[in-house]
């Protein structure tokens, strides 16, 4: 095979530099070590990269655009399937997905395909005169978006390409959902790169308006009847937050991952520009496996505290992103595994001295096909810490389902919709998060286009 | 942009402003709050909902001058705009949801103390225009801290008092509830008490000597404001409740006020911090 070209590896901030600022991680590649890594691309006659992307980017075809060294083209290529690449390079798990599934992996290394639709994306940021505005025709039905985080942001640029009017409504004060208060900074830059990706769906022809929280400013019920809306769609997300429901959880200095992340993310709180405080700490317990609590743990390491991951299970069974976990190691986090927290110790004030924790055994796997996890007896022991952080997941925020009429959940509190994203009320859609419980960014955007689909199917019937 | 459409000081420090918010007035009900953010750099900070004219289509919000946020909130003046205004937040009052017989009933005493006084107003205005009277304390350190008083006469039966005595009962809000139950011949059965942490937790422990059903309205620490976040947990009944979606309204017998109390001074001796300066490394 022709291929001898390692993949072409990704310049990083120095781990000992980086876990002290909030600047991004990653610098990516630069033109000529794209074109190179694209060369790789075997362009395989049936691409198993494009059936494993849940928005089917026709990956093969701007690879060889970018290896040809057209990344206007590639840009273009990218677009007609995914609004949000530079987003989607960046916190995608290219390794369960594309990447996992490159014909190039089973020998050598999968082309970098992630790497490679970030330099994309942010090629088109930085030249966004170059990609010419859609001349789109109007056909005057309007569409509500609820939410404007990766699902909603999906829905609404296919929506908006389609032709229809569509308006996003967000409840906080910044457009990007999850992309805005839950990724980091250093993961995820906003200002250059969420901000900008919204822009482009702004300059869609889509309409936002934020501070709506639908469900209190104004129902599902009003926007069909009142304010002409023609179909609703669902993004909400799930945004509450879980905890474990041990002893000492309210004691000053437990923190739910949201609320730390929301923060540091949305509220800006690690900059001494901003207003909003943020709980420093000596030594941070992050409790969870996945990306949040990676973000959160790493959060806290840049926020000057010696921080630790305590996870349940073993290493094999952490759910977040393989170069997140390598990138925490890097910082220089601690991690725990196979230990539970049992509870959370206080000083005589209120506030946090420690973690009670029990080691943990694999025991036979359960119904997710993962090993469960069970208590030894009598191996409690105690880590001093005075901040911890819950990141246990998260469901959905009962609101809308509790103030729209003939919407059906099921028993955890998630839309229940088809794969088509059509729930149990005439002209109210749904995906995302808020149907499937906590996942991920990919997905959501996934169901946001399948819904967008579903939408124009429904409206041309009308 | 939310406009700033009318300003005056009620007391020192304490400050009402009409906001133009048409979409939260429209929606606002007594008993639920809203998020106001002043700039860019702003907190998100939770305020309770004083009035609301859906025609003219503006909030009434009352802040008290305490820590930077406040007091960044009270120099705006009319003209300029909160960057964001987001509600009605929280659930209404419990009393709404009552048949209008059964609500016709009620003998309601609202309790208010200091910058709580304001947003037991709505609630006070409600009943009177469904033809119900309420008693109304309003306690203040001394008259001049009095705020809402002409307001709160305009829809119910206010009572003052004054810890130095400058103006009505002698003493503390407690100690009028208990003059107007023992010697005045008043009968409750219901109280709505809305002020800080500690006057709530105390006034609450008298209607339980009385064992007059109580609401209280909690002003916990915030982020979101829409269940996100969870820094709002609050104990009642020993189960964890958010204030924001579940509350802000809970059972005033059944709060763990000393644990509100302590999470609301989270953040008093945890200063703010800047990690390129806490984590220079140039004095060795």
């Amino acid at each position: 095979m022709a291929n001898r070209i390692p993949r072409v590896p990704v310049r990083e901030q120095d781990p000992a530099e980086r876990a002290t600022n909030f600047e991004e991680v990653c610098f990516g590649y630069d033109a000529e070590e794209a074109k190179l890594e694209a060369s790789r691309c075997l362009n395989c006659k049936k691409p198993r990269c494009v059936e494993s992307c849940p928005v089917h980017v026709d990956i093969p075809g701007f690879i060889s655009k970018v290896a040809a060294g057209e990344f206007r083209e590639a840009a273009m290529v990218i677009a007609n399937d995914s609004s949000l690449p530079s987003v989607c390079g960046r916190v995608c798990p290219q390794e369960s997905q594309c990447e996992g599934s490159c014909v190039l992996g089973v020998k050598f290394e999968p082309v970098a395909i992630g790497k490679l639709e970030r330099f994309v994306g942010d090629w088109a940021i930085e030249n966004h005169d170059a990609i010419p505005a859609p001349q789109i025709e109007r056909n005057g039905k309007r569409v509500a978006v609820i939410g404007s985080g990766p699902a909603g942001l999906a829905c609404a640029s296919d929506l908006s390409k389609l032709g229809y009017d569509v308006t996003v409504f967000e409840a906080l004060h910044e457009y990007g959902g999850v992309l805005v208060y839950g990724i980091p900074e250093f993961r995820l830059p906003k200002e250059r790169i969420v901000a900008k990706e919204v822009e482009a769906v702004r300059n869609l022809g889509v309409h936002f308006e934020k501070d709506v929280i639908v469900g209190h400013t104004m129902t599902v019920d009003d926007l069909l009847d009142h304010e002409g809306f023609d179909a609703v769609f669902v993004g909400s997300g799930a945004g509450l937050p879980r905890f474990m429901g041990i002893e000492g959880e309210n004691l000053n200095g437990v923190f739910s991952a949201n609320e730390y992340l929301t923060r540091a993310n949305l509220m800006h709180a690690y900059d001494s520009h901003y207003d909003t405080p943020i709980y420093q700490g000596r030594k941070v317990v992050v409790v969870g496996g996945g990306n949040v609590a990676m973000d959160a743990v790493r959060t806290a390491k840049r926020l000057g505290a010696d921080a630790v991951i305590v996870y349940r299970r073993s290493e094999a069974e952490l759910p977040a992103r393989v170069e997140e976990v390598h990138h925490a190691k890097q910082e220089g986090i601690e991690f725990r595994m196979l230990t539970n927290p049992v509870r959370v110790l206080g000083d005589e004030s209120g506030k946090v001295r420690g973690l009670e924790c029990v080691e943990m055994e694999l025991g036979e796997p359960d119904e997710s096909g993962r090993r469960s996890p069970k208590a030894k007896e009598g191996s409690n022991f105690t880590i001093d810490c005075d901040v911890v952080i819950m990141a246990l997941g998260t469901s959905p925020n009962p609101l809308i389902k509790s103030t729209t009429k003939g919407l059906e959940t099921n028993r955890r509190g998630c839309i229940v919709a088809d794969e088509e994203g059509r729930t149990s009320r005439e002209g109210v859609f749904a995906g995302g998060d808020a149907v499937t419980g906590a996942a991920t960014v990919i997905l959501a955007m996934g169901a946001g286009r399948k819904a967008a689909k579903a939408i124009d199917e429904y409206l041309q019937g009308k | 942009m939310f406009e700033i459409v009318s300003k005056r000081e009620l007391a020192p420090n304490i400050v009402e402003m009409k906001v133009h918010a048409p979409r939260v007035a429209e929606s606002a009900k007594p008993g639920q709050f809203i998020i106001v953010r002043t700039d860019r750099f702003g907190e998100r900070i939770p305020l309770t909902i004083c009035d609301y004219d859906p025609s003219e289509g503006t909030v009434t919000i009352v802040t008290q001058s305490i820590g930077l946020s406040s007091h960044k909130i009270n120099d705006m003046n009319v003209g300029e705009a909160f960057a964001d205004f987001a509600g009605p937040l929280g659930r209404p009052s419990d009393l709404l949801d009552l048949p209008s017989d059964v609500l016709k009933g009620k003998k309601i005493l609202f309790v208010a103390g200091g910058v709580g006084t304001a947003p037991v107003y709505p609630q006070v205005k409600w009943l009177k225009e469904q033809g119900v009277e309420a008693d109304v304390v309003i306690g203040a350190k001394t008259k001049d801290l009095f705020t809402y008083v002409d307001e709160m006469r305009s829809v119910g039966n206010v009572y003052l008092c004054t810890d130095d005595g400058s103006e009505g009962f002698h003493g503390m809000v407690t100690g009028l509830m208990k003059d107007l139950i023992d010697n005045q011949g008043k009968e409750y059965d219901h109280c709505v008490i809305i002020g800080p942490m500690i006057m709530m937790k105390f006034a609450a422990l008298t209607t339980k000597e009385y064992g007059i059903p109580t609401v209280v309205s909690l002003n916990a620490l915030m982020v979101d404001g829409t269940g996100m976040c969870g820094a709002c947990r609050v104990t009642v009944d020993g189960e964890t409740r958010f204030t924001c979606v579940e509350g802000p309204e809970f059972d005033g017998h059944k709060v763990d006020f000393d644990e509100a109390m302590r999470r609301q001074n989270m953040y008093r001796d945890n200063k703010k911090t800047h990690p390129e300066t806490e984590n220079c490394k140039c004095n060795g």
